[in-house]
């Protein structure tokens, strides 16, 4: 069986849940092939995790000048990597790097992209839900092999043990790979919540929480729901929350098992990014809110008297 | 330092989007067409640059004859000219071929800087950048919240997943911003009028030396296969708080397994 390359995305020497769904994808098209890019150490790390989830091979590509780079040096060796393997496809996660490495792999090898999937047939066919989510397009790969980005949440990571092999791949850097240097890394606001892209509860304030003071009660219903927090543009740009956490058009999208609107009307912008959520519950003063149009459950009400009830009332089932 | 501003017109992401049922791609008749909103946070890096350290600002673009409003639009700002990529062969033209084509016209502009917005709101793909990087062999700095130029090197704040990372380049390169790198201005009056007279050249695919079957649908290197529309999320139970809004909340939150 042809092997599926799968790009893992990891932090703090774990591997992203996005990576797991990755190898779930991957696993019907093909065989799993794990590359991991990282500093010296790093693929050892992750093997238990990535054999787990069906990686019958892990490629570990380390370097401590991989690291030191943006972007460019990780396509450069997934090239000559897919040169040498001749893989059925190749996945990476809807990640901005993992669309950056793809574009650069699809004009180095002259390979068609499709991004932001949410699911790829074994015939290559890939599903997209575009334009805030009104319309659902099939595309294929018309030249080179199936090169896609999976967009966070759209596969359930399923179990498959296997015992990877791991193969170490050298790292030869031209100096074009070198152009973009990485001087400093900021680690901002990284708590226990999880990733808001990943995560399957997002709880969302909006211009109804008035004072960033207020987002206390989106961020405490976020952790008795072991959610994510999210903001809308409008709260970003008011300065209630800081802006990696907006959804929205020009935000996040989020895909979660569970999303919850607090304070938010639900103008297009913000609905562009949450709109293929499962499951929408909504809270807002204004009964006539865009927001309930989508909501599986919605309260009219005044939020500052819903949601403080609502989180004594998990607290009191827990 | 001489700076070319990519932009795209786009459909109003406001209002309803469709493909044409003909050939997948968008349908530019029926909806409402304006300049991509992150590019004009580029135009506006680019001309505080200019401000600063003098040069030209070029607005470039590659898009139908109705692409040019885009243009004009930009140019309001205060841009001192334009260059149109037009031709007929281009329609439904994949990213890959795009960014051929928009590195060949940057070749004949040979700038220090490319700016561009992060992404556009009609494909929100957010490759175009590194392509045109990878083609032209110069440093793509993605995704700035904060740009600073110290002679020919520019470092840039990008946000990541999990806080910032500060990146550096030399020029030539190409940087796309997001919105939280400044606040566009509104054209002036004086502006709107000068921009009817600022040169706009327009350049074919035989001016870029590019043959007309390396784009198009002919040289696409993706194909749409069918595209539907997805019927609208039905609104559900809504109701109206009198005292005990938070606990049904949490109610429906129960019978869903959340809680």
């Amino acid at each position: 069986m042809a092997e599926v390359l799968v790009v893992v995305e990891h932090s703090g020497g774990a591997v992203k849940k996005l990576t797991l769904e990755l190898l779930t994808l991957a696993r019907t098209l093909g065989e799993p092939a794990a590359v991991v890019f990282g500093a010296p150490g790093s693929a050892a790390a992750l093997t238990g995790r990535l054999g787990e989830y069906g990686a019958a091979k892990i490629y570990a590509v380390e370097s401590d000048e991989l690291t030191g780079y943006l972007v460019a040096p990780k396509a450069t060796v997934l090239a000559s990597l897919i040169g040498d393997v001749a893989p059925a496809a190749v996945l990476l996660g809807s990640t901005q790097e993992g669309k950056e490495i793809a574009g650069r792999l699809a004009v180095k090898l002259d390979n068609g992209l499709l991004t932001d999937v949410s699911d790829l047939a074994a015939d290559g066919t890939a599903t997209q839900v575009v334009f805030a989510g009104s319309t659902i397009v099939r595309s294929k790969v018309s030249r080179g092999l199936p090169l896609a980005t999976l967009r966070p949440n759209s596969v359930a990571p399923v179990p498959a043990p296997v015992t990877p092999a791991v193969s170490p791949v050298e790292v030869p850097l031209s100096d074009a790979d070198k152009l973009v240097k990485v001087v400093d890394r900021v680690v901002e606001q990284k708590g226990s919540r999880p990733e808001l892209t990943e995560a399957s509860v997002v709880v969302s304030g909006g211009r109804g929480l008035g004072s960033a003071e207020n987002f206390k009660l989106v961020e405490e219903l976020a952790d008795l729901l072991g959610g994510a927090v999210g903001a809308s543009r409008a709260a970003t740009d008011s300065g209630f929350y800081p802006h990696q956490f907006q959804v929205g058009q020009t935000g996040k999208t989020v895909s979660p098992q569970l999303y919850v609107a607090l304070g938010i009307s639900g103008a297009i912008q913000h609905r562009a990014g949450m709109q293929t959520s499962k499951t929408i519950v909504a809270v807002n003063k204004d009964a006539e809110a865009p927001i309930f149009e989508l909501a599986d459950f919605g309260v009219v009400g005044d939020l500052f008297k819903v949601v403080p009830q609502a989180a004594e009332e998990i607290r009191k089932r827990a | 330092m001489n700076i070319v501003v990519l932009v795209k017109q786009v459909p109003d992401s406001g209002a309803e989007r469709e493909l044409r049922s003909d050939d997948q791609t968008i349908d530019r008749s029926s909806a409402n067409n304006v300049l991509n909103e992150m590019d004009e946070y580029a135009v506006e890096e680019a001309l505080k640059l200019q401000e600063a350290l003098g040069g030209e600002v070029t607005v470039l673009t590659m898009g139908p004859e109705q692409a040019g409003e885009a243009i004009r639009k930009a140019l309001q700002m205060g841009p001192d000219k334009a260059v149109h990529v037009l031709d007929g062969a281009l329609h439904g033209s994949c990213a890959v071929a795009t960014s051929k084509v928009l590195a060949a016209a940057l070749r004949t502009l040979n700038p220090d800087l490319v700016l561009a917005g992060a992404e556009s709101t009609d494909g929100r793909v957010q490759v175009m950048p590194h392509m045109i990087a990878e083609r032209l062999g110069i440093a793509a700095l993605t995704g700035a919240r904060k740009l600073t130029v110290d002679g020919g090197t520019l470092t840039v704040e990008r946000q990541t997943e999990e806080g910032y990372e500060v990146v550096t380049a030399a020029t030539p390169a190409i940087v796309s911003v997001w919105d939280t790198i400044n606040e566009p201005r509104y054209p002036s009056l004086k502006g709107i009028m000068a921009a009817k007279k600022k040169p706009v050249q327009t350049l074919s695919l035989a001016d870029l030396g590019i043959s007309p079957d390396e784009v198009g649908f002919a040289g696409s290197t993706s194909t749409v296969v069918e595209s539907t529309k997805r019927p609208p999320r039905q609104a559900g139970t809504k109701v109206t708080d009198s005292g005990d809004g938070g606990v049904q909340l949490v109610e429906f939150l129960a019978t869903e397994r959340f809680v």
